[in-house]
């Protein structure tokens, strides 16, 4: 579903992101990329949406050569794609309903349908009662439910999620990692990267290391080994 | 995809946009207020000047004077002809009698004068014609003429050539006046349109990791681009009202003492008989100005 074939991605000349990565990613599978701060995690996932070009190599979301599509393309592509960041990344002027909202509305979907999903999607994520508060009046696990609920509302295939719980404490860790898991199970395809190893050996799925910019191992089962 | 409700969507996003980012809205609205009250000022300034100038104008004449023992049929064909040249605006016939009537007048309270003119036998005065040019340069042209025509053995003397100088310099100084006007409008007009693009720019700026995020949600540039095109029109609505009010008490005060140094209309006459026309063009200019600058601000974001 999702194939990079031989990417790389060079900043500047001092800092070479990706070298040579080839990775192919099913349908309904739960992946996590992981490798050290550098490693080149979110450059790969930054590919995948369009938001960097890669210096050579394709990538390729189904049939779509992502680089070679068309605007609007890019725009079909990253409707099925729902995508949380360590930093939230919420429109600070909206609020919790509005921010999911802003997802549907963008793809055009129906009031009727935006009044039946964002309560759904809020309830999902156990927001349902700040879904009038503001990214400033929630905490940090808070805006990161929100932002699930906004990466999953318009039913995406995949969901992306950089180092979602880098900014939280064990608990909505926890609470966040069960909600990818669910997701997953749900039958949405999830890409993980972190660096976090106790959240990637307790998942027991597929684990992609990558090392200074090179994908050095690729486990089924995997464990984040630490040299 | 239903454009109505998109563009539903897109409105009200500007105005919720405008409303919640209060602070940003305020100052972009005051900067916006700052350009389209040069705008109007310079609007106000060229409408004075034009005034004041066509006042100026307006004073220049010549009078052409005929000998005493003119006949007057002569004079009244001399008019006549006059009055077709196609750079005459006006002409006006006083005879002697006229003359002598106003001269009377205007020295009523002077009775050497008016005591030694019962004396005379004859009235001293000359018969003329007063000539108001469509404009100062064109007095050379009927200057001329009347220097060749026929009736140049009536003529006794033409103050044109008196006033050559200072006709001359006076046209020379107004139409001057009109250049450094329209200089002066078109640098203030674009220092003006500069800072509010500027001002937009920033605010802008601070909006751009909203806009990459909306840009990878899935959003298309127009739908990301919208709301923010819709906030600078509102910008230029608010200043556009901010701006016509504003003018009320200034026009009200500044108005008469313009009038009285420079000549020409009281501006605050002006102002309430022109009120929708000068709303009209703050406003077009507000809402030109401020979607203008949204669009041009917010491309380079758009490119996620
Ligand atoms: N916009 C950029 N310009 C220049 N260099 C960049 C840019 N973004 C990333 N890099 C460099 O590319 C390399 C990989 O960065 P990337 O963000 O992909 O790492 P990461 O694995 O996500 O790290 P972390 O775990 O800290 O988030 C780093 O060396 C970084 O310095
Ligand atoms: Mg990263």
């Amino acid at each position: 579903m999702i194939y990079f074939d031989k990417v790389s991605k060079t900043y500047s000349a001092t800092s070479i992101a990706l070298d040579g990565v080839s990775l192919a990613i099913e349908p309904k599978e739960f992946v996590s990329i992981v490798g050290r701060s550098g490693a080149g995690k979110t450059t790969l996932l930054k590919l995948l949406l369009a938001e960097e070009k890669p210096s050579s190599g394709e990538v390729y979301f189904e049939s779509f050569n992502v680089h070679n599509a068309t605007p609007n393309e890019v725009i079909q592509i990253r409707r099925r794609i729902g995508c949380v960041f360590q930093d939230f990344r919420l429109l600070p002027s909206k609020t919790a309903f509005e921010n999911i909202a802003f997802a549907m509305e963008a793809a055009g979907a129906a009031d009727a349908d935006i009044a039946v999903d964002v309560p759904q999607a809020l309830e999902l994520v156990g927001l349902a009662d700040k879904a009038w508060h503001f990214p400033n009046e929630l905490s940090g696990g808070e805006k990161q439910r929100v932002a699930i609920a906004r990466a999953i509302v318009n039913r995406p295939d995949v969901v992306l999620a950089d180092e979602p719980t880098g900014n939280l404490d064990p608990i909505s860790m926890r609470e966040i990692m069960g909600l990818l898991k669910s997701i997953n199970e749900l039958g949405t395809t999830v890409i993980l990267a972190t660096h976090n190893h106790d959240i990637v050996n307790a998942l027991e799925k597929r684990v992609v290391t990558i090392e200074s910019g090179k994908v050095v191992r690729d486990d089924k089962k995997g464990r984040y080994m630490i040299k | 995809m239903a454009t109505g409700v998109t563009i539903q969507r897109i409105i009200r996003g500007g105005f919720m946009s405008f409303w919640r980012n209060g602070w940003v809205s305020l100052t972009a609205t005051l900067v916006m207020t700052l350009a389209v009250f040069v705008i109007g000022s310079l609007l106000f300034s060229n409408v004075l000047l034009t005034s004041a100038l066509s006042q100026i104008e307006g004073q220049v004449d010549i009078s052409v004077y005929f000998r005493t023992d003119a006949a007057e049929q002569d004079i009244l064909a001399a008019n006549a002809a006059i009055a077709q040249l196609p750079q005459v605006r006006s002409i006006a016939y006083v005879s002697r009698d006229d003359a002598l009537a106003k001269f009377r007048a205007r020295h009523a309270g002077n009775a050497l004068i008016t005591q030694s003119l019962d004396e005379l036998a004859d009235n001293p005065l000359q018969a003329s014609l007063n000539i108001r040019a469509e404009s100062p340069e064109q007095y050379e042209v009927i200057a001329r003429f009347l220097e060749s025509s026929v009736y140049q053995a009536i003529i006794d003397k033409v103050n044109y050539f008196q006033n050559q100088v200072v006709i001359e310099r006076l046209s020379k100084v107004l139409s001057a006046g009109r250049a450094v006007g329209l200089g002066i409008t078109i640098a203030l007009a674009a220092i003006a349109v500069l800072v509010v693009l500027n001002t937009i720019r920033l605010a802008i700026y601070v909006a751009r990791d909203e806009i990459s995020v909306m840009k990878v949600v899935g959003a298309s540039s127009a739908y990301v681009r919208g709301p923010f095109v819709v906030s600078g029109a509102l910008y230029g609505i608010f200043a556009a009202f901010i701006t016509t009010v504003l003018f009320y008490p200034l026009t009200f005060w500044f108005g008469p003492q313009a009038a009285k140094f420079f000549g020409g209309l009281n501006l605050f006459h002006y102002y309430l008989a022109h009120f929708f026309q000068i709303f009209l063009i703050l406003l077009s200019c507000g809402i030109l100005l401020g979607t203008l600058s949204s669009v041009i601000a917010i491309r380079r974001y758009l490119k996620v």
